[in-house]
Formats: structure tokens, sequence, C-alpha cells
């Protein structure tokens, strides 16, 4: 009866973790199951590289590169906001700042990154955009410049979180070495301390990659829409994910414009994977060591 | 060699490709203390945990030789783990309470064995335990306050009481005072000499002198090997081998 | 000053300023949130359904939606979530098994959520046809929620110090009873914290459940798991874009988000406060 008992538990436990294993698998085999039909019909180097998104014209095309340049785009301009100021103030938390307001910035910025992206996406629409068709004399508010700043904003809390983590985990001793030897605070945060956390740090930047290519509702919200190439970063533009959540009302169950939009999900889903993976892999060491 | 409770025969155990315990034969003897002393990192505490099967725990141990308790081999294939341990019990270096209340930790065994009918049976293994690790009165009035809250020479003799509570047949002491203060120290030697009357008594020390205090027989052992075994008297005043006398006066530690 | 003590000044003041902009920026983004959701919030507001196309009344309907949701999210994923954590850390063979674990919980862990919805919407949805529903919805935010209850439950399991697993292991325990009775008990706190604070994430969420469980408007409040539902941040989005009448439903909007960010920050902050205490007066 003990055993029985062992055994059941055990064999629930089990269960769960393959559940967990099936979910990836469901979700790769939902994604690649309705998108993989679509390469049969439109090629790979056309959908990837070609630059005409028209899936309801009568003559439909797949050309999917100005929503993966739109997703770049808005992702690279959301990082340039993120980097200097998640780091900046990473650094400022860890090394110059006082412990009282280390106390209170950590589960701040904790509460930050919970805030849902929709509202954001609201504070992007109703509040920053009209300001910035204002401010640079624009036609809408809505574009590239826009969703970057309010994706930017939205991911600080994580870089600067992990980032944070790195800095404090390089031992003590470094600093005190880099003092002792003349280097004042700047030298020694620049020249010892962010070094020593360089993969750290990295790890963070990749993550904010990773979560910003593939966040919908800002993009959707803010980014204005228009599927083509940006030739300014007030232009508006169209990345991929906005693109599925935008069309998939649009689209009828298994026809070629739904299985293209599960081809954007794939994708994007490489994409989030491989950063992923980097991201790991510059963690990989100092986490599970 | 008298009725021996636990013996060893030819008992070798490697952690991966290091090997740990080479060719042990020991036989404990029946309620009497024991003491296994020896410099640090020589075996003794592996020795111990080969006892109850604790280092089963640790993943690629390999084990050959033979470990009987009574007449049982505990080694042998289809063996009830959890049994074992039932009947020997083991108290560790550092006081290890669960974070429960001190009812609960000495409730702890007992519960989980299913060895207790109702509620004031287990109130009365609770209480006769606490009796014999002589901690009753000093928490009588607060069993259902955290074990946490005791002194760390109280929080080891709860150990030592939560051990008891199943009544078992031999009790493992991992260096049990290593980190404690001397009157702590002092109360829990007290306490095995009192003890071993019902109870099998095998203590792991580092404290040649505590060895000396408490044990009727002391094993010494040196790099994974058994050097010598015999009454405590006799080992402390004429040591069969040259390691031992050189152990026991100080010229390695 | 010598040159380089002006470098150092310049360069802490610097990253005082990033920090500074990064704060200032977000008072102004709760500044705004506050004070312009802050003039539509009424007990009328929250208790009432929308009226006269949705320029009007109230979102109970929402805030039931996104209440319902997250239950059904949480009561999937939690015991999941907590079990697969209790294979990981004490049973955990073989080591194979273990490493695509470890891949599919960081692969779901970084995955977009709207590929959750499209999956969900593939899966739930259509294949198992229970079309856009609180179920499909519910159950697309498990297993959104899944990794990151993992991975809490894990970090806190391996705080509990392992010489508790080996004294009840010792006492005749089996396994099984030393993780329920002492290992989860003593991790019970972190784990309920972590959980607290994706329940927090799960409410927030749109894109998993745009395509599974809502809809623009519901004239009363669901009467099943099949009915599909509001949902607070999917009515934000759907006010600020398929709003007809911006004028009167743009404040609605603000209204709804103070309502979610209200209802986000004080769960999370619960207990992000609750587990900054444990860590403090943690005894062992």
């Amino acid at each position: 009866m003990k055993i029985l008992k062992e055994k059941l538990f055990q064999v629930i436990t089990y269960a769960a973790a393959l559940f967990t294993i099936a979910s990836l698998l469901g979700i790769i085999a939902g994604i690649f199951g309705r998108g993989l039909p679509f390469f049969g019909k439109v090629s790979l180097p056309e959908f990837l590289f070609t630059n005409s998104w028209y899936p309801t014209h009568a003559e439909q095309s797949f050309g999917a590169w100005a929503l993966i340049a739109g997703s770049l785009a808005v992702t690279l301009g959301a990082l340039a906001i993120a980097i200097p100021l998640g780091l900046g103030s990473a650094i400022f938390i860890a090394e110059i700042a006082s412990s009282r307001l280390r106390e209170i910035a950590k589960p701040v910025i904790e509460l930050l990154a919970g805030i849902p992206s929709v509202v954001y996406g609201l504070f992007g629409m109703a509040f920053l955009a009209p300001l910035v068709r204002q401010w640079f004399d624009l036609d809408s508010g809505l574009n590239l410049f826009t969703a970057s700043v309010i994706l930017g904003v939205m991911i600080v809390p994580i870089v600067s979180s992990l980032s944070e983590d790195a800095l404090s985990a390089v031992p003590h001793n470094i600093r005190e070495a880099s003092l002792a030897l003349g280097a004042t605070r700047a030298e020694t945060i620049f020249k010892a301390v962010v070094p020593a956390a360089k993969s750290g740090i990295i790890g963070s930047v990749l993550l904010g990659f990773g979560r910003a290519i593939g966040e919908t509702m800002v993009v959707l919200m803010v980014s204005g829409g228009a599927a083509r190439i940006p030739g300014s970063i007030f232009d508006s533009v169209r990345p991929l994910t906005s693109t599925i959540a935008a069309e998939m009302g649009e689209t009828v169950m298994c026809d070629l414009h739904f299985q293209s939009l599960f081809a954007l999900a794939i994708l994007l889903f490489a994409i989030t994977f491989v950063t992923n993976l980097l991201s790991e892999a510059a963690f990989g060491k100092r986490r599970h060591g | 060699m008298v009725n021996p409770q636990i013996q060893a025969f030819g008992l070798n155990l490697w952690f991966g490709k290091n090997q740990v315990l080479n060719d042990i034969d020991l036989s404990v003897h029946t309620n009497k203390v024991t003491a296994m002393i020896g410099p640090s990192g020589c075996g003794k505490s592996t020795l111990l945990r080969c006892f109850n099967r604790m280092n089963d725990l640790i993943p690629e141990t390999r084990i050959t030789g033979k470990v009987t308790l009574g007449d049982r081999d505990i080694y042998a294939p289809g063996t009830d783990v959890t049994g074992i341990r039932s009947q020997v019990g083991m108290v560790f270096q550092k006081p290890n309470p669960f974070p429960k209340s001190i009812f609960n930790n000495v409730a702890y065994g007992l519960q989980v064995q299913d060895a207790v009918k109702n509620r004031s049976e287990l109130a009365d293994r609770v209480e006769a335990s606490l009796q014999a690790a002589w901690l009753w009165d000093e928490v009588k009035n607060r069993l259902h306050s955290s074990a946490m809250s005791l002194s760390g020479g109280q929080q080891q003799r709860l150990c030592m009481a939560r051990a008891l509570a199943t009544s078992p047949l031999v009790l493992l002491l991992d260096e049990p005072t290593s980190a404690l203060d001397p009157q702590s120290t002092a109360k829990i030697e007290e306490l095995c000499l009192e003890l071993k009357n019902s109870v099998t008594i095998l203590i792991v020390t580092h404290n040649v002198a505590q060895a000396g205090r408490i044990s009727e027989y002391t094993a010494f052992m040196y790099l994974g090997e058994l050097v010598e075994f015999g009454t405590t008297e006799k080992m402390f005043t004429v040591p069969a081998d040259k390691r031992t006398e050189a152990y026991l006066t100080g010229v390695f530690g | 000053m010598k040159p380089r003590q002006t470098l150092n000044l310049a360069a802490t003041l610097l990253l005082g300023s990033l920090l500074l902009v990064t704060a200032l920026f977000l008072l102004l983004f709760l500044i705004r949130m506050f004070s312009l959701g802050g003039s539509v919030l009424s007990w009328e507001f929250l208790t009432t359904g929308p009226r006269n196309a949705m320029t009007q009344g109230g979102i109970l309907p929402a805030l039931v939606g996104t209440l319902l949701l997250t239950a059904l999210a949480m009561l999937v994923a939690l015991p999941l979530g907590v079990l697969t954590a209790v294979w990981l850390t004490n049973y955990g063979r073989p080591a194979w098994l273990v490493r695509l674990l470890r891949i599919a919980i960081n692969t779901l862990a970084g995955t977009p959520s709207i590929i959750f919805g499209l999956f969900g919407m593939a899966l739930f949805v259509n294949f198992l046809g229970w079309e856009v529903s609180l179920l499909s919805g519910g159950m697309t935010l498990a297993i959104l929620a899944l990794p990151v209850i993992v991975n809490n439950t894990e970090e806190a399991i391996r705080t509990v110090p392992p010489e508790f697993r080996d004294a009840s292991l010792a006492l005749g325990a089996t396994t099984r009873q030393t993780i329920t009775r002492v290992i989860l008990p003593t991790a019970l706190p972190n784990i309920l914290t972590g959980a607290i604070i994706s329940v927090g994430r799960v409410a927030g969420e749109t894109a998993p459940i745009m395509f599974t469980a809502t809809t623009f408007f519901a004239k009363g409040l669901p009467s099943g798991l099949r009915d599909d539902v509001m949902a607070l941040p999917y009515h934000i989005y759907a006010l600020m874009t398929e709003g007809t009448h911006p004028a009167a439903q743009v404040p609605i909007a603000y209204g709804t988000a103070l309502v979610l960010l209200l209802m986000v920050l004080v769960i999370s902050s619960v207990a992000i406060f609750v587990r900054y205490s444990i860590r403090r007066k943690r005894q062992w």
C-alpha cells in the first residue's frame, strides 16, 4: 500500500512534467501544422525576401520582408531606448546608490515589469502619439518612433533587473582591487565591474530583444500598421506580431492568408527560440553552475 | 564479541571513481556506545551513513560487501529502506529541526510510519521521547511553538528526541556536538551514557577526548580504512597500530 | 579638479540621470493613468455593464471575465506547475528528460504571447471545438503561466535546506512523505507569492485571449465555461481601435486601464512585499 502510494505520487509528478513538455510540442505542432502548408504555395525566399504583403488583393502576394523589417526596426529602436536607460539605471542602483535606494528600487522594478502591455499601448496611443505628432509636425503620431519609445520603456525593467543581478554577482574583491590600484569609481565600474558582468548584461539585452520582438499589443496599437519598409523613424510600420493579430480576424479558416499568418508565427517562433538559446548561453555558466 | 547489533563485512564504497571506504569489517555491540574517530576525510561519516543507507541519496555511489542489522542484510535487493531507517535513528552535525512546532517535530517519525493509533498515544510517545532526551521540562509549556525558537543545544536534543520517538534499535550520531557550546556538549554526552541502556549508539566525533569520555568501544579510521577497533580503554592506553598512537597523541589531526 | 575626477563625476551624473529619466517617464505614465482613469472610476463603473454602444456605463462583465479567466488559468497551471517542479527537483531521471523539460520550460517562457493565442485558437477553439470561450482562453493562459510557475516553484524548493530532507528520510519517511510533509510546506510561502505575481501577469495578457476567449461586447455575465467573455485588457484595446466615439470611449479605456493596473499592481506588490519579509525573517 505504502509502495503503491509512493509510485502513484511519482507517476503523477512525472505526468505533469510530460504535460509541460507536451505543451511545447503541441505549440510547435499547432503552429507548424498550419503554417508549413503555406510554403507549398509560396517559396521561402519569396516569403522572406520580397516586399509586397497583399494577402487580400485579388492578386495575392506574401512578401513578408517589410513586416520583418518592421519588427526589427521597432525592436532595435526599443533597445536603443532600453539599453542606455536600463543599463544606466542598473549600474547606478548596483554600484552607486545607497543600499536604502537599492532596497526600494528592486521591488519597484519588479512591479513595473508586471504592468500589462495593453496599458502601455493605451498610453502610447492616447497620450504620447498626439504629442509626437505635434512636436515633429507629422500627419500621425502612430509610428516607428512612438512605438519604439513605449516598447523601450516597457522592457527597461527586464534589462535593468537582470543586469543588476549580473553586476551584483561580481565579487567584491574585484572592486577593491581596482580601487586599491588608484582607479576612480567610474573607472572601476567601466573597466572592472561591467566587463566582469558582461555575459549577464548581454543575456539581459538578448532577453529584452526577445521580449520586444514578440510583443504584440504595443506595436498593434502604436506603430501605425503600414506594411512597408520604413524610410524614416517617423514612418508607420507593421511588425510581425501586429500583422498576425490584426489580420487573423479577416481570414477564412485554413485559406492561404490564414496559413500565411501561421507562417509568420513560425518565423517569429524561430527568432525568439534562437534569441532564447543565445541568452541562455550568455547566462548559462552563471545560473546553472 | 557478544551480540553484535550492526556488522559490516568487506564493505567498500565509491563516490564515482573515488574509493572512500576500503574493505571495512566492523561489529557494533548492542547497547554500548561505539565511537568512530579519525582525521577529517577518513570516511567515518560515510561509514556511519552506510548503516541507515543515507549514502543512497548521493548520486553515483557504489557499494560492495555486506551490512547487517541484527540478522538482516540491509543492502539485500528489495529491502525496504524506509523500514531500515525507522529502526536506525540519526542525529546530524548541525541541528536540523523542521520549521514546525516542537510537538510536530517529535511526532514526525511516528506519523510518517503510521506507528500510532490515536492522538493520545501520539502525545504520550512525544512526551516520553522528550523526557528521554531531557527536554521535556524545558519545553512542556510551549510544545506548539516553533522548534526554531529553541537554543542550539536544545535543538540538538530535540533532534535526539525526534530520532528516539520511533524506538530505534540504533542511534547514529554524526558529530552531534561540533556546532554546540561546551555546556550543551556536556549535556548531550551525559545523555548518551543514559540512553545506551536502551539503544545502541554509534557516534562519529573529531574530538578524541569525547570518545574517551563516553564510549566503550572505539574505531579508528584513516584514509578509508578501519585501522583499529577495540575497547576504548585498551586503544587509549596501548594502541596496537602506530597510526592510532600518532593520531591519539595529536601528531596529525 | 583633475580630468580623471571630472570624468568620474560626469559618469556618475550621467548614470544617475539615466535612472532619473526612467523614473520620471514612469512617474508621468502612472500620474496620467491615475488622473485620467481616476476621473472615470466610480462604484457604478465597476458594477454595471456598458451602455449606449459602449459610450456609457461600466465594465462589470470585463472585470468578471478577467477574474474568471485568471482563476481558471491558475487552477490548471498551479498544480501542474508545482508537480512538474517536484518531479524536476526530487525525481528528475533520466537526465535527458530533465534536459528536454528544461528546454521546454525555457522555450515556453520566451515564446511571444501571440503564439500562445494562435496555439489556443488552433487546439482549443478549432480542434477541440470549444469555440471562443472562457474555457479556451483559460487553458491558453494556463499554458502561458506554466513555465513561470515551474521556474518559480523550482527556485522555492531549492531554497529548502537539504538538511530538512535528510532529517526526514533518516526518520524513515518516504520520498513522497518528505515532499508533501516537509519540502512543500517549507517552500509554500515562496511558491504562493510567485504564483500570485504570475496571477498579475496572466490577468494583464491580451494577445493570448483575443482569438480564444474574448468578445467586444457581451450582454451579461458569462453563464458557463463555453460562453465567450469580455476581459479588461481586450476591452481597452477594443475601445481604442474599434470604438466609433473616441471622445466618450477613450476616458472609459483609461478607467478600464486603471482598474487593470490597480489589480495587477496591488496583487503583485502584496506578493513582493510578503516575499521580501519572508526572506528577512527566515530562520534557517
